[in-house]
């Protein structure tokens, strides 16, 4: 059985919101809500990283602990997921997530605070697989389509992957131990060859 | 007559006063089905059915691999 989870690779991500676009073009989302943003340390510093961050699909949820209508649930595939039927956009969520995945969007003329909008892992919500209405709610269902997640699929360096925590582990720490770690991983010489004995480079 | 039209009209508001009121029974979470029931169209990735969990799972695990270079290029030197 799958257990989804999500990893970023700080070293890779070069901070070009191809998975925050994707992300919103694949699921239709309104205006305001970001699912998914990159978020940058130490903006316009050497050796700043940048990191991918949307619902992290925490195994112990605390949006599921804190949600006063309990309209959380999480599937067998470990995907923490809501209903927006439920959902009375009271915002406890936003307050317990540590990464700020919880959206809400604003509606109406007066901006009145809508129902709560997060990452879905791309799996939809409870209305039926594929269906218009679930579309319309939670976007596209692309784990019921074989697919995985639109955001990690369209990264371009591969910084941010998706899919079952033991797959997406073991391509991380094959990555890592096969680029090494400190002045060997960048630098002249990783680009251009280290300089032979006794001749200029 | 008017006391009587008065005393049928007092009846007839408190005959009707519940008739507007809504039902407040809380809406149950809806069951949510599973991605591996599919269902199969023409969007559908991998030869997988739908409604065939291991090979869903196969198609996951198979999926991801697109996700690492090295299992495209080959083993780094």
């Amino acid at each position: 059985m799958a257990r989804m989870k999500f990893i970023c690779d700080a070293e890779r991500c070069i901070e070009c919101n191809g998975c925050t676009t994707a992300c919103k073009a694949e699921h239709d989302v309104p205006w305001g809500v970001n699912r998914r943003r990159v978020v940058t340390l130490n903006d316009g510093v050497p050796g700043e990283k940048s990191i991918s961050v949307a619902c992290m699909h925490c195994s112990d949820a605390p949006c599921m602990a804190v949600c006063p209508v309990d309209c959380f649930y999480r599937t067998d595939e470990g995907v923490v997921l809501h209903d927006k039927d439920v959902c009375i956009g009271c915002g406890y969520c936003s307050y317990a997530c540590p990464f700020g995945a919880p959206q809400f969007p604003s509606n109406g003329t007066f901006g009145l605070r809508g129902k709560m909008d997060k990452c879905t892992f791309c799996a939809g919500g409870p209305e039926d697989n594929g269906s218009q209405a679930e579309y319309e709610k939670y976007g596209r269902n692309r784990l019921a389509e074989g697919k995985l997640p639109a955001c990690a699929e369209m990264c371009s360096t591969k910084a941010l992957l998706g899919g079952d925590g033991d797959v997406v582990a073991d391509i991380f720490r094959n990555r890592v131990l096969t680029r090494g770690k400190g002045s060997e991983v960048w630098g002249w010489g990783t680009a251009y060859g280290k300089p032979a004995e006794g001749k200029k480079s | 007559m008017s006391r009587a039209a008065l005393a049928a009209t007092l009846l007839l508001s408190l005959g009707l006063v519940a008739c507007g009121e809504k039902p407040q029974t809380a809406s149950p979470r809806k069951a949510d089905g599973r991605p591996s029931d599919g269902p199969a169209s023409a969007y559908t990735a991998g030869t997988w059915k739908a409604g065939d969990a291991v090979a869903w799972d196969a198609q996951m695990r198979d999926r991801a691999q697109g996700q690492n270079e090295y299992s495209r290029t080959g083993s780094p030197p």
